[in-house]
């Protein structure tokens, strides 16, 4: 009973016992290039059917493949990100395989020889804690195109636009322990990408996918064996396939079945999986070097000119946000996630209270925006007057109360707040004079109540306070409000 | 024969250029001469509206005076090059009405210097094969011997033989284990493997990548040269391409040998050799020595695993290459219920018995389990036999050995597959080093059939791999003409 209520995620209270998870992930990301990894053809997405296919992707006969080099430079700068080993040379293969979408007969891809090698990333989780995961590779490769089996009832259809365009496969070590951790590394390396500007991210348009090797163990016990569930798409079914499939699996072991290590598909209607098909069925990829293409060789000094062009990474960010700003690390992990979240706060928070800049843009900010289903980046608030609501604030000309109806009011109007202070009169009164008189006011129309306080009913002030507030409709400065009722209240 | 028929390439220029006759006039006798020899069977296609077409181009500039390396010169092209609206086959049923809508860069780099198409001319399906009884069209003919039907080589055997026949001035062909050098010693002529990346890959029907080679076939060296001069460059859509500058082959025919060191490997001369070839191999070592160069023993000790090592490397490559033709974008499609099965029929009528024996093999090769055994042990061999080579030539310039172990043989009479690969036992080594080779005839054996011998450079040296031919090619006097092309 205990143990079950000190389940921590990725464990699962069995009949025999806790289990644990063991997850390692492979990403697929697309490069964000405009044309394709080893053909001249767009790369670009929703084009008409079969309108991007040049005579290479296509595969007509005596057709060869030569590299894209803006796609090396984004995998060695994608590498660099992850803390990674750049190999100076690496090699094509080719992966082969009969497919309607695959024209070649096999997919150029890295199998022996990557591009980049071992490397790690630190990955945020919900409590505040933060955790290390491995890098196994990364190698580069292109996508096969789409076969379209609901088009007519007899025949596939096939649309060639999206073979060749390039992609990443990012593999992970099985460092990973629970679905969470899992969501937060998938968010994390799509963070990555975005910053250094190699892949969009963009999971709906299928620029980020994984597929995920799940497997479960008790503690401190060998791997188990894995299944493998391809191509998942959104960071919420990666949490719910891993889960479930991790589930099933201790399921079979504790009926004292057997894991077959096969490949699987989520069903995203049931959020569960199934076999897709088995160990035994597994292709013969029959691997070998691409005699149309050269070792990719690059030297050390063109790997030091791409670190030395790459941005500001989400962790030191996140670091120098804390420092240069003073909010907590909580607040500036939620801001790295997003490049242009940083962007914003940074022009918002520039000259400002920091902490008050990074409480206003997370919680009333983008609390604003999700509810509305705005995109940071169509905010009708910019940072510039965001940061003019907090110096507002700071410099006393409103009180946080009246600055949550200027904000309000900011979103619908695009005004800059100043001017919406100023249209309606919102400035708070500061002056001793001014309020004295309001609190003058209130003391004569409420003589009684100022006996029963006088002779001990301490409670009442609040209700002074309120009033003197409600009849400077908010403007009063609240802190001289106290400080002259309790003198004049003696 | 016509007379115009008589001259070669490079004296066809020189009398185009004096306006002895128009590069129509030449085009039409060698249109004649097709039909007589058409029973060869050395032709595929051919496209006489647009050869007259580019015919009567070349003699305007003629008129004009701006003339181009080769105007005007009619030529006939190996169908495993890509020509633009011309159908393109590569001898196979799979590819049967397949017409590109792009032009190979060696067959482009050829227009563009003025050459005249006639054709496309036959070889073994896919160039798989040594005797051009692989292509689905049927057997092409040596023209050589009268009275027996002897198999031109292969796989440039359509190439070769129309050459030989006076039905093309010159041809292009492909070299992967000997596919130039094979078929010009069988048919007479001269044939010119240029080093691995000299020419463009881009646009000719992929074999084995990492082998194949275009090259001339030629009545004489010279024609060698001015063919390989237009045909070779840097193409930047072949990454095997090399970027090197190719000096021009024209100015390398008479620089001879004095002083030169030719190296006889001892491993060619083993059993199996027919004896004429042997006097002959040993005449030309007399030939170059009495021209001034040194003849040297060598030794390239890892020959005899050069054949095994080929028939790996290649079919490995060549079953992953042949994976595209599978019915579902160009080319021959059997309908069928799945795709699977699509595949099955389509694929199982589509190839020949040759090319399905390479996929199997180098899909065998390629398997897991099989690999480290076979590819990769014939890959580290590979790189042994490479080895062989640069040591041999820190010590000679150039390499004479045999183009082939026996002349001509008659078709139909080799079903073996494994004899069959014995023809290209002296072209492989030099083909898996990826360097240079020309075979050219010095002689007929006993029965009148033509025998070729071969002249090997190291990397890029085709100046002087010209430039020995050319010694070699004057000793030799080799002045016979194949008495069987209207049979």
């Amino acid at each position: 009973m205990n143990e079950f209520f000190n389940l921590k995620p990725g464990q699962i209270n069995g009949e025999t016992g806790i289990w644990e998870m063991v997850i390692g992930l492979e990403i697929h990301a697309q490069i964000s290039s405009k044309s394709k990894l080893f053909s001249g053809a767009s790369a670009s997405f929703g084009a008409e059917a079969n309108s991007n296919v040049s005579l290479v992707d296509a595969a007509m006969p005596g057709m060869l493949p030569v590299i894209n080099e803006f796609c090396v430079e984004q995998a060695v700068k994608t590498g660099l990100a992850l803390n990674a080993k750049i190999n100076n040379v690496s090699i094509f293969d080719r992966k082969n395989y009969f497919y309607a979408d695959l024209p070649q007969g096999y997919q150029i891809s890295q199998f022996t020889k990557p591009i980049v090698g071992e490397g790690e990333i630190i990955i945020d989780l919900d409590d505040g804690l933060q955790t290390t995961i491995g890098i196994e590779r990364l190698h580069l490769e292109q996508d096969a195109g789409k076969s379209l089996h609901d088009q007519h009832p007899s025949k596939s259809y096939i649309d060639l636009n999206r073979t060749g365009v390039a992609l990443m496969e990012i593999v992970s070590k099985p460092d990973i322990r629970s679905p969470q951790e899992a969501g937060a590394y998938v968010k994390k390396i799509r963070s990555i990408l975005r910053y250094v500007g190699a892949c969009d991210g963009n999971m709906e348009e299928g620029s980020l996918r994984a597929d995920c090797n799940v497997s479960v163990r008790k503690s401190g016990e060998k791997f188990g064996t894995r299944c493998e569930i391809k191509n998942l798409n959104s960071v919420r079914f990666i949490i719910q396939a891993i889960q479930s499939e991790a589930e099933r699996q201790v399921e079979i072991l504790e009926e004292g079945g057997k894991i077959n290590q096969e490949t699987r598909l989520f069903d995203t209607s049931t959020g569960e999986t199934r076999s897709m098909r088995s160990k035994e069925d597994a292709h013969d990829y029959r691997y070998f070097p691409d005699p149309d293409l050269l070792p990719l060789e690059f030297s050390d000094s063109w790997v030091q000119k791409i670190r030395e062009k790459l941005p500001e990474l989400p962790d030191l960010l996140k670091k120098r946000l804390v420092t240069d700003f003073g909010i907590t690390p909580y607040d500036a992990s939620i801001l790295v996630e997003e490049k242009d979240y940083v962007d914003f706060y940074e022009k918002a928070a520039n000259g400002k209270d920091g902490k008050l800049t990074a409480n206003w843009m997370i919680t009333e900010l983008f609390g604003a925006l999700k509810k509305e289903n705005i995109l940071l980046s169509n905010s009708p608030i910019s940072p510039e007057n965001l940061g003019q609501l907090v110096a507002l604030i700071s410099d006393g000309t409103i009180s946080g109360k009246i600055a949550k109806d200027v904000f309000a009011e900011m979103m619908i109007s695009k005004k800059s707040p100043s001017d919406i202070v100023k249209e309606k009169g919102l400035e708070q009164v500061s002056d001793d004079t001014e309020i004295l008189k309001l609190i003058d006011k209130v003391i004569s129309e409420n003589e009684d109540k100022v006996k029963d306080y006088l002779g001990g009913k301490d409670k009442l002030f609040g209700f002074f306070v309120g009033q003197v507030m409600k009849l400077s409709q908010g403007k009063a400065n609240p802190g001289i409000v106290n400080k002259l009722l309790k003198e004049k209240l003696k | 024969m016509s007379d115009l028929l008589k001259f070669d390439l490079l004296s066809a220029s020189i009398a185009l250029k004096n306006k002895e006759f128009s590069s129509l006039e030449l085009t039409n006798a060698y249109f004649e001469a097709i039909e007589q020899t058409s029973a060869l069977g050395a032709y595929l296609e051919i496209v006489k509206d647009h050869s007259l077409n580019m015919a009567k181009a070349s003699d305007k500039n003629f008129k004009n005076g701006t003339l181009r390396p080769l105007e005007g010169l009619p030529i006939g092209v190996k169908d495993m090059f890509c020509t633009k609206d011309i159908k393109t086959t590569a001898s196979s049923k799979i590819l049967e009405n397949f017409c590109p809508t792009y032009e190979s860069t060696v067959t482009q780099n050829l227009w563009d210097d003025g050459a005249v198409m006639l054709g496309k001319l036959s070889c073994d399906e896919f160039a798989m094969g040594s005797s051009n009884e692989t292509a689905a069209k049927g057997n092409v003919v040596n023209p050589w011997l009268k009275n027996s039907k002897m198999s031109p080589g292969g796989s440039s055997g359509g190439s070769a033989s129309a050459v030989a026949a006076r039905s093309a001035l010159a041809a292009t062909g492909t070299d992967t284990g000997g596919s130039i050098r094979q078929p010009a010693a069988f048919c007479g002529i001269t044939g010119l493997k240029p080093t691995y990346g000299r020419c463009s890959r881009w646009g000719i029907v992929a074999f084995s990548s990492s082998l194949d080679q275009a090259g001339p076939l030629t009545r004489t060296v010279s024609d060698a040269a001015l063919m390989l001069n237009s045909m070779a460059g840097h193409d930047k859509k072949d990454s095997t391409s090399a970027n090197l500058e190719m000096p021009d082959l024209m100015n390398y025919l008479d620089k001879g040998i004095r002083g030169k060191k030719i190296g006889i490997p001892k491993e060619y001369t083993q059993d199996g050799i027919s004896d004429d070839i042997v006097t002959f191999y040993e005449k030309s070592i007399n030939w170059l020595k009495e021209s001034g160069a040194e003849i040297l023993p060598v030794s390239l000790p890892h020959t005899k695993y050069a054949l095994p090592v080929y028939y790996i490397i290649a079919p490995a490559e060549a079953s992953s290459n042949l994976a595209r033709y599978d019915g579902v974008r160009y080319g021959k499609r059997n309908e069928a219920a799945s795709l699977d099965e699509m595949y099955e029929v389509t694929r199982g009528n589509g190839f020949g018995e040759e090319v399905k024996r390479r996929i199997m093999i180098g899909t065998y090769v390629l398997s897991s389990g099989y690999y480290d055994a076979y590819y990769l042990k014939a890959q580290k061999v590979r790189r042994l036999i490479k080895e062989d080579f640069d040591n041999v030539f820190k010590e000679v310039d150039y390499i004479l050995t045999p183009s082939t172990p026996t002349t001509s043989f008659e078709l139909g009479k080799k079903q073996d597959p494994l004899t069959m690969y014995l023809n290209d036992i002296f072209t492989v080594p030099a083909s898996l080093a990826g360097l240079p080779g020309i075979s050219l005839p010095v002689g007929l054996d006993k029965s009148g059939l033509p025998i070729g011998i071969q002249l090997i450079a190291n990397s890029f040296d085709e100046p002087g791999l010209i430039s020995t031919a050319r010694v070699l090619e004057r000793s030799a006097e080799f002045n016979f003409i194949a008495d069987g092309a209207a049979k």
